[in-house]
Formats: structure tokens, C-alpha cells, sequence
């Protein structure tokens, strides 16, 4: 096997999706001739030509807008947003157009897209270039919402979001693009939308996370004295109710750990339907281990501070496991 | 020649005297350079993105506004911030995350502020400070004041919506606002011409019947001359306008970019026209400076810029209670609403 960093996941889904379907374009900020600012896109231009590999003004609301006509029409393009929070001055063009396309002409209109971006905190990139932003998306029927953890699962999910017929948002933790490991491309590898894996088996509690905290809570899993099942949920809109729940009734216990704001999270959608399913089962309550309900800090020692770490899960998952009550968040503790 | 201790506003204040302009000019210059090695010296986060051969844009602009006049300004800001006042501690301290920084260290280097000399936190996101800029004038007429709210942006901001809604905006409403589109020929990694239909940006202004002005941006008495027309007019209720500064960045984007794509004899072609040499030269004529005094300057600025450095060094980072002090008027930083309009 060949170690893989993460971001040549993203060139090699778009470069394999490009070679098999003509119909596949992708646009976006300095992407063609400078190979975008992250490398994810690097010599997609020489192999696929400036039709089909095409840089774009800074003009979100424009390129995201036309990503949505070319679809309905035909075509399958794939939008980079360079940080997520670009999206902010195009999100009609997504949420409003593109999502209600299928429902407004009763299935006869799709627009097969997907956009694409970096995300989340953990560089020092400040307030304004720091957030998933997940919840800007998962609110909203018609589309759908994925984050990537590794390269297989950047490969899988993005081949998927391009073949799926509605919208999709593939949002790629910024922090894991250097990440490498091994791993060996396989063009017909997809992950399907809307189900997550196990990826760690245990009894004592399930813990459900995505993006850059699959590696956080696997490393959490070492150090805690409880014996945790991890479930990277991948998909978070439509999620996978029937693996999450499946696991929390074998373990009895639910902690989401995510990088989100506690007002924000999809932990609160997941806590509350397994506090549905599973109120017989559940031998403590679901917990949430989250961001606080702050801006990212940009300072290194807050920002450190403000994502969770392994400790920090360790100790919130040893907390809950020991005495069946919801830890507090540090942000409540006495200091 | 710096003085360490002086105020946002007292360092505004000696922007009236020439030497000044230019050793402020310098301080900016030498300011980015030292910024720069601090990342190579893996004091910084994030990326930083730099505005060396764009110093007369700065500084000309500061001199013909008044410090209770509202600036919007892009993350290529440090210059700006200097040039209205923020001290090299506070511009520096911040991009380094310390207490020190101009917010404290919260920001980081795209969201430099300092409200005593009417700078909003610097905007990270192309475009978003033009309508900003637009609600601070509207803010000034319904208060009776004669203020001007200023929006300094790039060339790559042109072609996003924001642009062109506040334009038309401001220009229906006759608000108080000078646009200021600082073109550097590049937005990003992108050389203009292929992102943007017209070479001049000025044209744009002719869309909404406002004043387009091209302005020579590496001479900051152009610079300041054609603001001071903007300014006026805008004070007279006369509307916006929309000023166009040729400029030129030395460096790349952002830290990640050596700027391969510039053509050959580029950037030597404006390192001759730079902003610095040409107003060092004028003040050599007027004799405000002496001849080969410049570099005196320059050893002066570096010597006050180390210093200011090693304070930086020294401050710790932010308290980890700042994480949640200042979400809303109830967090524990309490309400410390800057009061726009005491004078």
C-alpha cells in the first residue's frame, strides 16, 4: 500500500470522476492554472482542459449559481469553495435554488452537484476561515451533507456526492489535507451516502463523531479506561439512525463529539433520536462534547483550547462512563 | 523616531507633517518585512498577506481623512492599520496572537482594529466591507455628522456582488463613502485581465453615474490629493466615489505563494517606480529630508520596529477566559461599546 496524503484523494476522485464522465466540470478560485491554494486540484488543467477545469473571478454567487444551471441541465459540476465560509454571499444559489429544484418541478429538474470545501479550525486561520459550518446545510431539505476523515473516506464520499443526482456539500477538515497514510486508489471504491461505520468496536459506550474527530476520539480510545465503540458518521444529512442506534443499544451509552458549537451541532439532532429509540436501553444520559458557543479564537493556546482534544474526551468519556451523569463542558467547570 | 508609547490617535495626528508620511511609509515597509520573518521564525498562524509596494496607498489615504471618519479595509491590512494609527506592537502583537495585539490577539492577522482612529475589524471575507462602509455613512448622516465612511478593497472584489450593490446603494442614497479600490493587477493567484472585462476599474463607477478616478498609487501626494476631492465632495453631500489606485504587491498572495505567475521584469518594472523612493526623493527636493537621509531613515525605523518586535515576544498569549468574554453584552468582557460620536 502507498501512503496517500489526503489531499491527493481529492485530485484523484476528481481526475477519476472527469475521465469516466465527460459531463463532470469543476470551477472555482485559482483552481486550474495555480492547482488551487491547497494542491487538491494540481494538473487537473494540463489533463482535462480549461472547458472542463475552469477558474473562476471571485464571484461565488456567479460560479455557484451557474454550477446549479449547468446541472439542471446536463452537466455535473463540482464548485470549490477555497474556505466555506466563501459561500456565505452565494448561499441562495444552494439553498434556495438548488435544493428546491427536484421538489418544484416534481422530479423532473435535478441538479446533480456538488460543492465542495475546506473547513474547520485547528491553522490559525481566524474567526472568518475557521468553521465547518455543517449547519448552514444539514437544516435544509434537499440537500445533502458529508465530511471527509481520511483519504479512503475522501475518495469514497466525494466519487458518491459526483455520481448522486441532488446536491451534495462535501466539506473537507482544512487541518487533515497533510495528513497521510496508506491506502491504495480504487476507481470503483465508493462510500454511500447516508451511512456511517464503525470504526472502532467496544461495550461500554458509543461515541458518534466526523471529519478531523475521528482521529481525536481514536486516540481518546487508548487512553480512556472505558472500552468505546467509535462511529464515524460521515453523512450527516440524510445520517445513518439505524447503525448509531443499533450501537447505543449494545453500549447504553451516546457521547457525539464534533466541531461545532453546542447550539449549532448535529450532536443534539443524533442525542435526541437515540434518546428516542433507545430510552430503555440508555444507561446514562447522551452526552455532547462540543465547541463553545463562541467565535474561533485565532491565538494558538485558545484555539488549542477551544477544539476538543483527546485528553478532553477521555476525561468527558471516563466522567460519564463512571458515574452515568453528563460531565459538565470545561467552559462550565469551576477553573 | 517612533515613539513607543504614542497613541492610535496621536500617531494619526503626526501624520500632518511630510517626514512623518514618509517615515511612516518606511515603518510599513519594514514592518511587513519583519512579519514575514516571523513566520519564517514560526511565530505566526494561519497565513498573513502582505502590502509592501503598496505603502503611498496607505498613508495617502490616512492623511486626507479625519480619524473619526469610518475605514472598511480588506485582510491585506496591515499597512492600512499602521497608517491610521495602530502601533507596529498592536499590528504585530496581534498577527502573533498576543495580548499585546490590536484585538487582543482574538483576531489574528486578517482582523487587525482599533476604533479610536475609525477602524472596523478588518474584513477576511472579499467585498463584505463595502456595505459595511455604506451602514457607517448612513450611521453619520442620521446622527448629523459630517463623517465619511471609507471602504478600501482590492481589484479581486470588483467582480462580487457586494461591489456593485453598494455602489449603486450609496449612489441612490448620495451617502457619504469613498470607494477605494486598491488594483494590484492580481486578485489572488489570477492576473486581472483574466478575471475582470475592463483594465481599468474606474469604468465601473460610470454604471451608477458616480465620479471613477484613477489614481496613481505609488505617489501618496496623488493619493491623498484625489481623497481629499472624494472626501469633500462626499462631506458636501455630493454622494460616493469611486477612486482607483494603480498599486502593485511585491510579494504573492498569502505566505504559500511565491507569485510564479507574474510575468519576467514585472515586479523589477515597479520596484523602479517605488512608492518610498519617489516620495523620499520629493522630500529631498523640498527639502524636508536631507540628502541620503533616507537611509538614516530607514536604520531608525528598523531599530524602533526590532524593539517593537521584541515587546511582542515578550507579551503572553490571550487568558483563556478571552475565548468566551466577548460573545455577546452579557459574556464576562461586559458591554465596552466604542462610542462613535462623544465628539
Amino acid at each position: 500500500m502507498a501512503k496517500i496524503w489526503n489531499r491527493q484523494a481529492v485530485l484523484r476522485a476528481l481526475d477519476d470522476a472527469m475521465a469516466e464522465d465527460p459531463a463532470v466540470i469543476i470551477m472555482g478560485e485559482d483552481i486550474a492554472a495555480a492547482g488551487g491554494p491547497f494542491k487538491v486540484t494540481e494538473g487537473l488543467l494540463a489533463v482535462h482542459g480549461p472547458d472542463r477545469v475552469i477558474d473562476t473571478p471571485i464571484s461565488e454567487m456567479a460560479f455557484l449559481g451557474a454550477a446549479v444551471g449547468a446541472a439542471v441541465c446536463g452537466m455535473k459540476p463540482v464548485v470549490e469553495m477555497m474556505f466555506i465560509e466563501f459561500i456565505g454571499v452565494a448561499l441562495d444559489e444552494l439553498t434556495t435554488q438548488a435544493a428546491t429544484m427536484r421538489f418544484l418541478s416534481r422530479g423532473k429538474l435535478t441538479v446533480p452537484m456538488v460543492v465542495r470545501a475546506s473547513a474547520g479550525a485547528g491553522q490559525g486561520f481566524g474567526c472568518q476561515h475557521s468553521q465547518m459550518l455543517d449547519h448552514w446545510f444539514r437544516g435544509t431539505p434537499g440537500l445533502k451533507v458529508c465530511v471527509t476523515s481520511n483519504a479512503r473516506t475522501t475518495y469514497g464520499l466525494l466519487r458518491s456526492a459526483i455520481d448522486d443526482p441532488d446536491p451534495v456539500v462535501v466539506l473537507e477538515p482544512r487541518v487533515l489535507y497533510a495528513e497521510r497514510e496508506d491506502y491504495e486508489f480504487d476507481k470503483n471504491y465508493r462510500i454511500p451516502l447516508g451511512t456511517a461505520e464503525v470504526v472502532r468496536s467496544g461495550k461500554d459506550a458509543t461515541v458518534v463523531t466526523c471529519g478531523a474527530m475521528v482521529r481525536v476520539v481514536k486516540e481518546a480510545a487508548e487512553k480512556t479506561s472505558a472500552n468505546i465503540e467509535i462511529i464515524d458518521l460521515l453523512t450527516l444529512w440524510p445520517w445513518d439512525r439505524r447503525t448509531v442506534v443499533e450501537s447505543v443499544q449494545r453500549t447504553g451509552r451516546l457521547v457525539t463529539v464534533e466541531e461545532a458549537t453546542m447550539g449549532s451541532g448535529w450532536g443534539g439532532e443524533v442525542c435526541a433520536t437515540v434518546s428516542t429509540e433507545c430510552f430503555g436501553k440508555l444507561k446514562a444520559p447522551p452526552h455532547r462534547i462540543t465547541l463553545p458557543d463562541a467565535p474561533v479564537p485565532y491565538s494558538g493556546a485558545l484555539e488549542a483550547r477551544y477544539l476538543p482534544n483527546a485528553d478532553y474526551v477521555t476525561q468527558q468519556v471516563d466522567a460519564l462512563v463512571a458515574t452515568n451523569r453528563s460531565p459538565a463542558p470545561w467552559w462550565r467547570m469551576a477553573s | 523616531m517612533i515613539s513607543n508609547s504614542n497613541s492610535p490617535l496621536a500617531r494619526r495626528e503626526a501624520l500632518g507633517d511630510r517626514r512623518e508620511q514618509l517615515v511612516r511609509m518606511i515603518e510599513i515597509r519594514n514592518v511587513e518585512e519583519r512579519i514575514q520573518k516571523l513566520f519564517a521564525e514560526g511565530h505566526i498562524r494561519g497565513s498573513t498577506h502582505l502590502a509592501n509596494g503598496q505603502e503611498a496607498v496607505a498613508v495617502g489615504i490616512a492623511r486626507a481623512i479625519d480619524p473619526d471618519d469610518i475605514v472598511t479595509c480588506t485582510y491585506r491590512g496591515h499597512g492600512h492599520a499602521l497608517a491610521l494609527g495602530v502601533t507596529p506592537q498592536g499590528v504585530i502583537g496581534e498577527i502573533c496572537g498576543r495580548v499585546i495585539g490590536c484585538a487582543g490577539g482574538l483576531g489574528g492577522s486578517m482582523h487587525l482594529v482599533e476604533p479610536s482612529v475609525g477602524l472596523l475589524p478588518t474584513f477576511a471575507i472579499v467585498g463584505a466591507g463595502l456595505p459595511v462602509a455604506c451602514g457607517a455613512a448612513m450611521a453619520a448622516r442620521a446622527r448629523g455628522k459630517d463623517r465619511v465612511a471609507v471602504a478600501i478593497f482590492g481589484d479581486g472584489s470588483t467582480n462580487i456582488g457586494a461591489f456593485h450593490e453598494s455602489l449603486n446603494f450609496a449612489a441612490i442614497r448620495k451617502l457619504p463613502v469613498v470607494f477605494v479600490c486598491e488594483n494590484n493587477l492580481y486578485g489572488e493567484y489570477t492576473r486581472i485581465q483574466l478575471t475582470t472585462p475592463v483594465e481599468d476599474i474606474a469604468i465601473r463607477a460610470t454604471g451608477y453615474n458616480i465620479p471613477g478616478i484613477i489614481v496613481d498609487g505609488q505617489d501618496v501626494d496623488a493619493v491623498a490629493a484625489a481623497m481629499a476631492n472624494a472626501v469633500a465632495r462626499a462631506r458636501a453631500g455630493d454622494g460616493p466615489s469611486l477612486i482607483e489606485m494603480k498599486t502593485y504587491r511585491y510579494s504573492g498572495h498569502s505566505r504559500s505563494d511565491p507569485a510564479t505567475y507574474r510575468p519576467a521584469g514585472e515586479l523589477d518594472a515597479w520596484l523602479k517606480r517605488d512608492p518610498i523612493n519617489i516620495f523620499a526623493d520629493r522630500l529631498e527636493g523640498e527639502k524636508v529630508i536631507a540628502s541620503g537621509e533616507l537611509a538614516t531613515l530607514f536604520d531608525d525605523v528598523r531599530v524602533a520596529v526590532e524593539a517593537a518586535t521584541q515587546e511582542v515576544l515578550a507579551s503572553p498569549a490571550p487568558d483563556m477566559a478571552e475565548i468566551l468574554s466577548h460573545v455577546s453584552a452579557r459574556s464576562a468582557g461586559g458591554d465596552q461599546r466604542w462610542n462613535f460620536w462623544s465628539k
